[in-house]
């Protein structure tokens, strides 16, 4: 059979197809958890993630102003290796838990943090916000779903372009100054009402000017240390968030409404585990977004006995997930299908048994 | 006042600080007992898509939307920012005899 070609746009043949086929703002499978239970797992707190935003925020503090401090010598290296990491990868986790808002219990602290992380991951909060909301509504719903980072077949050139920030950042660049002029793109305003869209624009304006000052700096001083603090760690930092992110849904189905079926969920270090909020327990993250990332792997525990096996490593989930894009080079309908546990209630098969659907394993 | 007062559930049967659901006549509502033992009611889908405001978290006066954490004040109905943009619609609650009616 011929590999179905898929159109991603937003506004598409796919998107149309998804809304006639029930695919869109469908009803998605949740395993059942005791509400008291439910109850105390979605509890707020300020505490862990002031602890974290502390350890992450005096991290980059002193290893950027050792940064600074051995700036022309190869002894700057390091301190800009973590310096990068925290600014162009844990701001990706950051911006993600704290756009919930379930990362601290005081909501300015949420905002307060989701702006900070979205200016360094150049991630517009307004449009962002809105994106992720459909992501969560349409995880995975081809013409529906605006944040699919792998999209069929493949692209395997621009994957490894983002491991350094290239694409995303220029995206984000020509993104920032379209909105900055006034303009939003047809695309974005299928999600962002029109209500929040000067908001958009006026973060666009303020964040280009920061970036005009930073450049301005760096001919002023004739150096590019201030662009090192302040632009380019979102190039130089990226590669966790994408190590990371890249297994959220990578390789696995498209178009059902089962998380079970569509995210990964991975066992990691914990030092990986601090960069990303444990964003590793994916599938959980999606089956209940309330849940904030520290109580995750008390939710794991409680409902592994539904989810399919996670992977024990990321290596073991590169290992599956490599493979399958290169598969998918060649058939774009192949897809990794989840195994699940002989404890958990079945998928809704209905959903899942398109008759373009081949080559599953 | 309103014209119909509806039985939906004992009062302890509510947990405080907590929300349930109660369906009647087709329609679906949630409804509330605040931190201070008092009780509310309000349309039982989130006015941003559709989602049972009853599987939700209760937090002080916010009820939070389980799917796309929207949040609202469930005394006044009012949305407290993005993604939800319209308010829910109140109904009057009231205790009686340990039971509590909502008011359609």
């Amino acid at each position: 059979m011929k590999p179905t070609k898929r159109d991603y746009s937003l506004l598409g043949r796919d998107a149309e197809a998804a809304v006639a086929n029930g695919l869109a703002a469908a009803e998605w499978y949740h395993t059942d958890i005791p509400r008291k239970e439910m109850k105390a797992l979605m509890q707020r707190s300020d505490g862990p993630a002031i602890r974290d935003t502390a350890i992450w925020l005096g991290t980059m503090l002193v290893s950027g102003a050792l940064g600074i401090w051995l700036w022309g010598s190869w002894w700057a290296v390091p301190f800009f290796l973590v310096y990068g990491v925290l600014y162009g990868s844990a701001s990706d986790s950051r911006w993600h838990e704290c756009g919930h808002g379930t990362a601290f219990k005081t909501m300015w602290m949420n905002d307060a943090v989701y702006q900070i992380a979205c200016f360094m991951i150049m991630r517009n909060p307004v449009t962002w916000r809105w994106s992720h909301t459909r992501h969560h509504t349409d995880t995975v719903i081809v013409g529906r779903d605006p944040e699919i980072a792998v999209m069929r077949p493949p692209d395997l050139f621009r994957l490894v372009l983002n491991f350094f920030g290239l694409l995303d950042a220029w995206h984000a660049v020509i993104d920032m100054v379209r909105n900055a002029s006034g303009v939003m793109s047809a695309a974005e305003k299928t999600f962002i009402p029109e209500s929040e869209q000067p908001k958009a624009i006026r973060v666009a304006r303020i964040w280009m000017a920061i970036y005009l000052a930073t450049i301005a700096l760096c001919f002023a001083t004739g150096s590019i240390l201030p662009a090192m603090l302040i632009g380019l760690p979102r190039l130089y930092g990226a590669w966790h968030h994408v190590l990371t992110g890249l297994l959220q849904h990578g390789g696995l189905a498209d178009n059902v409404i089962d998380h079970r079926l569509n995210s990964r969920t991975v066992y990691m270090n914990a030092f990986s585990r601090f960069i990303y909020w444990n964003m590793n327990y994916h599938v959980e993250h999606h089956m209940f977004p309330m849940v904030p990332y520290h109580a995750l792997p008390r939710l794991h525990a409680m409902i592994k006995h539904d989810l399919p096996a996670p992977n024990p490593s990321m290596w073991h989930g590169y290992r599956e997930m490599l493979p399958a894009f290169l598969r998918q080079l060649r058939n774009e309908d192949y897809f990794l299908k989840r195994d699940l546990p002989m404890t958990a209630r079945p998928y809704k098969e209905e959903f899942h048994a398109e008759p373009a659907v081949a080559a599953a394993e | 006042m309103s014209d119909t007062w509806i039985e939906v559930c004992a009062a302890d049967e509510i947990d405080e600080e907590d929300v349930i659901r109660f369906d009647h006549a087709g329609r679906t509502f949630a409804v509330y007992r605040s931190p201070e033992d008092t009780y509310h009611a309000t349309d039982g889908l989130c006015t941003h898509e559709k989602i049972h405001l009853a599987d939700g978290l209760v937090m002080d006066h916010v009820i939070e939307c389980p799917k796309h954490n929207g949040r609202f004040n469930y005394k006044t109905g009012e949305a407290k920012g993005a993604p939800v943009c319209v308010d829910l619609k109140t109904y009057p609650v009231k205790v009686e005899s340990g039971t509590v009616f909502i008011g359609l």
